[in-house]
């Protein structure tokens, strides 16, 4: 199984993902440059964290249009699987390849601590390794995190089973209070109509071994790597 | 030829900066500020000479970049 990493100028979590794939794929990924407008054939894309071009205009508007990103919805189209962490996300709701958008968090602060999320679907190539309700824990670490689509969008990914992670508690309680940033029904993470493409905020990368103090985000990896080897 | 491109988020979409301005306006001493909404500003040096396809070009360039239409509106000016 081969995977790749998007890397724009201004990523910086895309060590970090390379890392996580390695562990869990026992195999070392591609690390694929934005402007090489030909990615070889993979089986898995993530599109990591970081600031891509400064965050300028908006956040991953600029990354959207790079000439990898063609390639990235084209795959996408085609089902390989294709995951966004925090930048990654914003990228993927420019690119259109989810729907919705990640505003200014409503506290106007950058947010940089562990959050719960409530894991909503573990019937995705992505939260298999997870149960449904499950509670884990995983850093955020962005500015512009707060999700926001119109209600029909929403009730349309809540009716198709397309939240995958919603903001928590610790006991797994969806509250106002539990939500870092304004996001919309406390989404942290959805799904696309086809269900392989995963856009969150959090980052599982950032708590994948004990090393970095939690492994919660190592069964994403595990998961997926699993599924995409049998 | 000159296009000026306004982009606000839509009517209804929380904007929490320009509540922290108002809030800021109100601190100073400003009353009667009843609502501060902020947007971005953009001027673009088209070559285009006819204003109905320089309007058109920004438009096209609204769309596809400069705004978000999911949470965003735009407008565009046609100048000199």
């Amino acid at each position: 199984m081969k995977s790749a990493v998007i890397v724009f100028p201004g990523s910086n979590c895309d060590r970090d993902v390379q890392v996580a794939l390695r562990a869990s794929l026992g195999a070392e990924p591609l690390m694929a440059w934005h402007g090489d407008a030909a990615l070889p054939a993979v089986d898995l894309i993530v599109v990591p964290g970081g600031f891509s071009y400064g965050d300028y205009l908006r956040a991953g508007a600029m990354a959207a249009h790079s000439p990898v990103m063609r390639e990235v919805a084209a795959r996408a189209a085609a089902g390989v699987p294709v995951l966004g962490i925090c930048n990654g996300f914003q990228v993927l709701c420019e690119a259109g390849l989810l729907p919705g958008a990640l505003m200014r968090n409503a506290g106007l602060k950058f947010i940089c601590r562990d959050v719960h999320l409530r894991v909503d679907n573990a019937r995705t190539i992505f939260t298999s390794g997870y149960a449904a309700g499950q509670v884990v824990r995983m850093p955020v670490a962005h500015a512009d995190g707060n999700y926001n689509a119109d209600a029909a969008t929403l009730d349309a990914l809540e009716g198709e089973g397309r939240v995958a992670f919603r903001y928590c508690a610790a006991d797994g309680a969806v509250t106002e209070a539990a939500n870092p940033n304004g996001s919309a029904r406390n989404i942290a993470g959805i799904l696309n109509a086809a269900g392989n493409v995963l856009g969150m905020m959090p980052h599982p990368e950032r708590l994948a071994e004990a090393a970095l103090g939690g492994t919660d985000g190592r069964a994403m990896f595990d998961a997926v790597c699993a599924a995409l080897a049998a | 030829m000159k296009v000026r491109v306004h982009i606000t988020l839509k009517t209804g979409v929380l904007d929490p900066q320009g509540k922290a301005i108002q809030h800021a306006l109100d601190g100073l001493g400003f009353a009667g500020v009843d609502g501060v909404r902020q947007g971005k500003y953009i001027e673009i040096d088209l070559a285009e000479t006819d204003p109905a396809k320089a309007r058109e070009t920004a438009e096209a360039m609204c769309a596809r970049l400069l705004a978000n239409t999911v949470i965003e509106d735009y407008r565009v000016d046609v100048g000199s």
